[in-house]
C-alpha cells in the first residue's frame, strides 16, 4: 500500500515537473538514477538470497538422467533425439572441418571417430566425424519431470506424515491460543503482588538454553510412557509460552479499558469480559499467534526428533524428510522434491498472512 | 483509617477488598503459565542440577547414587568437552558478526527512500525464515555442493578455478554453515526495520541542514538510536549460537564430519543424553552451558550501560 502510493507519487511528481519546466535540474535526474541503482541492488541481493530455492525447484523437476551427467543446462531438460530406422539417436552439436557447426544425430559412437546422420537429410549417407564424440555438446530441450513429486509422495507415505503434522500443529495451536490468551489477559488487565517479577521471569525464559531443562523433562516423559507419542509435543502448548503471551499482552494493553469496566458494572465476570469484550477486539493478534504457532509447530524438528524417534508412523513431515534423505541422498531430484513438499505449506501460509506475521515479529522484537 | 494501615504490610495497603478479588482473578488467569513454568522450566532446571550430582543412566539399570562432583571432575578431564566447546566458540566468532550486521544492512537497504517496491522486497527477504529448517539444510547442501552447487558455479564464472569444497572441507565448513544461516535473518531484518522507522525524521533533516553526509547521519544518528535493537539482537544471537547443533546434526547425521569439525558442544551434549542415555553427564554439560550463557549475557548487560542508548533516560 505505502510502497504503491509512494511509487505513484514519484511518477506524478516527475510528470508535473516535466510539463512545467521542460527539463528538470540535474538533481532530480540524479535522484531517479540513484533510485534505479538502489532498486537494482535490492533485486540482485534478493535474487542471490532466493537462488537456492530456484535451484531446489529446478532440481525437483530434473530427470535422474540429467542430474547424473556433467555439463547439462541449469533448467530441467531432456536430451533431444531423433527416430532413425526404429532407433532413437541423440542429437549433438558437431563442429565441421569448415569451421561451422551442425546438429547431427549420433548413429555409431566410437572412440576415435563416430558416424552421424543429418536430421535434415536422414536418407543421405551417414557422415563420419573424426574425434571423440564425448567431447561434443548434446542438444537439450526444456522438459520438466513432475514424477519426482509423485515418487516422494509414495516413498515416504507423505499423506501419513501430512496428517500427523497437521494434527500436532492444530492441537498445539489450540493449546497455545487458549493458554496464552488467559495468561496475557491476566498480565494485561489485573494488578497483583509480584506481577512485574513474574512477567520478567516469563520474558527471561526466552533466553534460557533449552538444554538446561530438556534432560529431566525427557526422563519424566520416558518414565510415564509419553516418549513415542504425540503428548510431549502437544500438552506443553497448553501451559503458555513467553513469545505468544508477550505478543498478546502488548496487544491487549492497546485496547481501551472502558468497555471492560462497563461490562464489569453490568455484572460480567472477568472471564466473561475476556470472551465477549476483549477477544472480539483482539482478533488480529489471535490470528498472528495462531499463524506463528502453526508455522513453528510445522517446522519444529528437535521436539519430534526426541519424542518420535524410530516411530515412523507417528512422525512429522520434517522428520520424514530427514529419514528420506538418509535413504535417497544419492538422488538429489527426489530430495529437492521432498524439501519443496515440506516447505510449501508454511511458505504459502506466510504469504497469505504476511502482514500479521511481520507485525507480530515487530512487537515481540522491538517493544521489550 | 490511616493509623492501622501503617502497621500493615505494604501490599495489604494497596490490595484490599475489591483489589484483592481482582488480584485473585489475575493469579487465576496466569495460572496456566505458573504451572507450566514450574513443570517445564523451574523444576527441570533444579532437577538438571540434581541429575548432575547423581549417576542416572537410562541405558543401564543401576542403583541411584549421589556421586557428588564426580561428573564435574569427569567433565574437566573430558577433552571432547573442551574441543567441542572450542568448535562452538570458533563458529560463534564467525557467525555472530554476520547474524548481527547483515540483517542491519538489509534493513538499511529496505528502509532507503530511494527503493521502489520495498514491501515486496521485505516479504521476499523474510520468506526463507518460514522454510522448515530441515528443508533449508537440504536446499543449501545442494547449493554448496562442490561440483553441482550454484555457489561454486558462480565462483567459477567469475574466474575462481578451484572453489572451496564448503561443507566437505574442515577448513571451509564454518563459512559454509554461516552462509546457510543467512536464510534465518528474516526476523532480524523486520526488527531492525521497525527500529529504523522509529528514528525521528527531523533528526535527519537537522543533520542535513548542518551539512552532514549520509555516512555521518548513519554513524551519529541511526546507529546510536538503534543500539537498543542491536543489543537485543546480539543477546538473542549469542544465546542461539551457543546452542548451535541441529544443522550439523541433520547435515552430517551427527558424525562430526568432515574431520571432527562439526562436533559442536550441544551435539556432544545431545548424544550424551539421547544416544547414550547418560542423563547425569548430559545434565552436567547442560549446567556448564547454562552458566556460560548466563555469564556471557551478564557481561553483555554490563557493557550495555556504556553503549546502549535509551531515549528519555537521564545520562
Amino acid at each position: 500500500m505505502t510502497a504503491v502510493s509512494r511509487a505513484r507519487l514519484g511518477v506524478f511528481g516527475r510528470a508535473r515537473a516535466r510539463s512545467a519546466e521542460g527539463s528538470r535540474p540535474p538533481r532530480e535526474r540524479g535522484d531517479s538514477t540513484r533510485s534505479f541503482l538502489v532498486t537494482l541492488l535490492a533485486v540482485l541481493a534478493v535474487a542471490a538470497f532466493l537462488s537456492p530455492l530456484l535451484r531446489a525447484i529446478t532440481y525437483s523437476i530434473k530427470s535422474t538422467d540429467q542430474i547424473s551427467q556433467a555439463h547439462t543446462p541449469l533448467y530441467p531438460a531432456d536430451q533431444v533425439t531423433m527416430s532413425y530406422q526404429d532407433k532413437e539417436l541423440p542429437l549433438f552439436v558437431v563442429p565441421l572441418p569448415d569451421g561451422s557447426t551442425k546438429v547431427l544425430a549420433l548413429l555409431e559412437p566410437l572412440r576415435k571417430q563416430s558416424t552421424f546422420v543429418d536430421p535434415a537429410a536422414p536418407d543421405a549417407a551417414p557422415i563420419v566425424w573424426l574425434g571423440s564424440w564425448r567431447t561434443l555438446d548434446p542438444v537439450w530441450e526444456f522438459a520438466p519431470h513432475w514424477e519426482n513429486f509423485a515418487k516422494v509422495w509414495n516413498l515416504i507415505d507423505f499423506p501419513r506424515l501430512l496428517f500427523n503434522t497437521i494434527v500436532i500443529a492444530v492441537l498445539s495451536t489450540i493449546g497455545v491460543l487458549i493458554s496464552c490468551t488467559l495468561v496475557a489477559y491476566g498480565f494485561a488487565r489485573f494488578r497483583f503482588p509480584g506481577r512485574n517479577l513474574l512477567f520478567t521471569l516469563l520474558i527471561a525464559t526466552i533466553f534460557l538454553p533449552a538444554a538446561v531443562t530438556i534432560i529431566p523433562t525427557y526422563t519424566i516423559f520416558q518414565r510415564i510412557g509419553w516418549v513415542g507419542t504425540w503428548l510431549p509435543l502437544i500438552v506443553p502448548a497448553f501451559f503458555a509460552n513467553a513469545y505468544d503471551v508477550f505478543l498478546m499482552r502488548q496487544y491487549f494493553l492497546t485496547i481501551p479499558t472502558e468497555l471492560d469496566e462497563a461490562a464489569a458494572i453490568d455484572g460480567a465476570s472477568p472471564f466473561r469480559t475476556l470472551i465477549s469484550v476483549v477477544l472480539p477486539q483482539a482478533w488480529p493478534v489471535v490470528v498472528a499467534v495462531a499463524i506463528f504457532h502453526l508455522v513453528y509447530s510445522w517446522n519444529d524438528f528437535f521436539g519430534p526428533l526426541l519424542y518420535t524417534a524410530g516411530k515412523t508412523d507417528i512422525q512429522t513431515v520434517a522428520l520424514g524428510l530427514q529419514r528420506f534423505n538418509g535413504i535417497h541422498f544419492r538422488d538429489p531430484g527426489l530430495i529437492q522434491a521432498g524439501t519443496l513438499m515440506t516447505l510449501i505449506i508454511p511458505v504459502v501460509a506466510f504469504l497469505l498472512t504476511q502482514r500479521f506475521f511481520t507485525r507480530g515479529i515487530v512487537i515481540t522484537g522491538v517493544d521489550k | 483509617m490511616v493509623a492501622p494501615s501503617v502497621a500493615r504490610p505494604r501490599s495489604a495497603v494497596r490490595f484490599s477488598g475489591l483489589a484483592w478479588r481482582r488480584a485473585r482473578w489475575g493469579y487465576l488467569f496466569i495460572a496456566p503459565w505458573i504451572i507450566g513454568f514450574l513443570a517445564f522450566t523451574a523444576i527441570p532446571m533444579v532437577a538438571t542440577f540434581i541429575f548432575s550430582l547423581t549417576n542416572i543412566n537410562l541405558a543401564q539399570e543401576q542403583p541411584l547414587q549421589f556421586v557428588g562432583l564426580k561428573n564435574y571432575e569427569a567433565l574437566l578431564k573430558d577433552h571432547q568437552v573442551w574441543e567441542s566447546l572450542g568448535i562452538t566458540l570458533k563458529f560463534a566468532a564467525l557467525a555472530l558478526p554476520v547474524a548481527v550486521i547483515l540483517p542491519f544492512l538489509v534493513a538499511l537497504l529496505l528502509h532507503s527512500r530511494r527503493l521502489r517496491g520495498s514491501g515486496i522486497f521485505r516479504v521476499l527477504f523474510f520468506l526463507p525464515y518460514v522454510v522448515p529448517f530441515v528443508a533449508g539444510v537440504f536446499i543449501w547442501n545442494g547449493m554448496l555442493n562442490p561440483d553441482t552447487g550454484w555457489v561454486n558455479y558462480a565462483l567459477k564464472a567469475i574466474g575462481i578455478s578451484s572453489p572451496p569444497a564448503w561443507l566437505e572441507d574442515p577448513g571451509w565448513i564454518y563459512p559454509g554453515l554461516v552462509i546457510m544461516g543467512v536464510w534465518g535473518i528474516g526476523a532480524g531484518i523486520i526488527v531492525y526495520l521497525a527500529g529504523l522507522k522509529g528514528v525521528p525524521t527531523d533528526l535527519y533533516e537537522a543533520a542535513r541542514m548542518d551539512g552532514a553526509s549520509s555516512w555521518q547521519s548513519l554513524r551519529h544518528i541511526t546507529i546510536p538510536l538503534m543500539t537498543p535493537v542491536i543489543f537485543y539482537t546480539i543477546v538473542l544471537a549469542v544465546v542461539e549460537v551457543l546452542q548451535y547443533f541441529l544443522v550439523p546434526l541433520v547435515l552430517k547425521n551427527g558424525t562430526g564430519e568432515p574431520g571432527g569439525s562439526t562436533n559442536f558442544y550441544n551435539l556432544y551434549l545431545y548424544k550424551q543424553f539421547f544416544s547414550y542415555q547418560n542423563m547425569s553427564y548430559g545434565a552436567t554439560m547442560a549446567w556448564l552451558l547454562f552458566v556460560l550463557t548466563l555469564a556471557v549475557t551478564l557481561v553483555l548487560f554490563g557493557t550495555a550501560r556504556r553503549w546502549v542508548y535509551y531515549a528519555g533516560e537521564a545520562r
